[in-house]
């Protein structure tokens, strides 16, 4: 289970109303490569992994990510908060803003609705690690992109700086974990399905 | 091991910086009482993202006895530190027992100016 802390996991607190920076930042709260595709795909990813470290690195990882939810979520807020609406139209925001006034709704920068299919859950430890890998470069990539976008606004680039920097550090943890996972699977006998052998299925492992 | 202890203890001292920058920002914050506030929030966000850094570290290598040693050391200060500032401030969980019901008391994370 989740406690809730009553702190952001790092300080917010944006001045400048500017609803053209949270039009893109939104990306990272329900887009392809956000924050909530993050929490979910590690969260669930973790039920199928192997050995104690990749289950506690996805657990933690699928953790820290919902705090970053929460920060994006903060950014966004803050950005469009107490906006006009001469500055949410100049901002090509009419159209969110008819759907969704100012609440934060999980979309990409194009519009698209977050959903599922941008994360896989592949039954498959080696291709769910590999793609949390490619997940995390594909998040700093896009945090590099918004800095660009935000480069006059430092009360916005602070926080997406120390994102990008967690990005890093996650695809770090994974390699570890991918490696860990690889030596575990070519031990000798080791079942992926031990379950499905325990009631009896004929199931042919190519682990044995 | 040593680059990881380094980002914390850097972390440490910019917060540290941060805070003192800090002072002069609005009439408000310049009262005492929120003053201490805002350094101990400071000081609690740091604390909780050595922690969390340390803990993923540890996850992918739990025989490091410095890294152990360093993550006994922030959970003391924070647990000390948490339990001060919430008899005072008002509770950061839950699980924080109260006389009055101050965990609906805002301003919430998200929420201007305060956090």
């Amino acid at each position: 289970m989740w406690t809730y802390n009553k702190i952001l996991q790092y300080p917010i607190n944006i001045k400048c109303t500017d609803p053209r920076l949270a039009k893109v930042i939104i990306s990272q709260y329900g887009g392809p490569d956000g924050e909530l595709a993050a929490s979910l795909r590690y969260l669930s990813q973790r039920f199928g992994m192997p050995d104690q470290t990749s289950k506690a690195i996805l657990n933690d990882i699928g953790t820290e990510e919902l705090a970053h939810l929460e920060m994006v979520g903060t950014i966004v807020h803050q950005l469009t908060k107490n906006a006009s609406i001469e500055e949410i139209e100049a901002a090509g925001l009419g159209a969110y803003y008819t759907d969704h006034g100012v609440d934060v709704y999980p979309q990409s920068a194009s519009g698209v609705p977050f959903s599922a299919s941008v994360l896989a859950c592949k039954g498959d430890a080696i291709a769910n690690l590999q793609e949390d890998l490619a997940a995390e470069q594909k998040a700093r990539a896009t945090y590099e992109k918004l800095i660009d976008l935000c480069r006059d606004n430092p009360d916005v680039v602070e926080p997406l700086r120390f994102l990008r920097a967690r990005e890093v550090v996650h695809f770090q943890r994974f390699g570890e974990a991918l490696r860990g996972v690889q030596d575990k699977l070519s031990e000798k006998k080791f079942h992926m399905n031990s379950d499905l052998f325990l009631n009896g299925k004929n199931n042919n492992c190519m682990f044995q | 091991m040593l680059n990881e202890q380094n980002r914390n203890c850097n972390c440490m001292n910019n917060t540290i910086n941060l805070t003192t920058d800090d002072s002069n920002m609005s009439s408000c914050e310049c009262d005492n009482f929120n003053k201490t506030m805002y350094e101990m929030l400071e000081n609690i966000k740091c604390l909780n993202f050595a922690i969390v850094e340390l803990g993923l570290y540890l996850d992918t290598h739990p025989d490091d006895e410095k890294a152990l040693c360093l993550h006994r050391k922030y959970c003391k200060e924070y647990r000390e530190l948490t339990d001060k500032y919430q008899k005072v401030y008002g509770p950061l969980t839950i699980q924080f027992p109260c006389n009055k019901w101050r965990w609906i008391e805002e301003p919430w994370p998200w929420e201007r100016g305060n956090f």
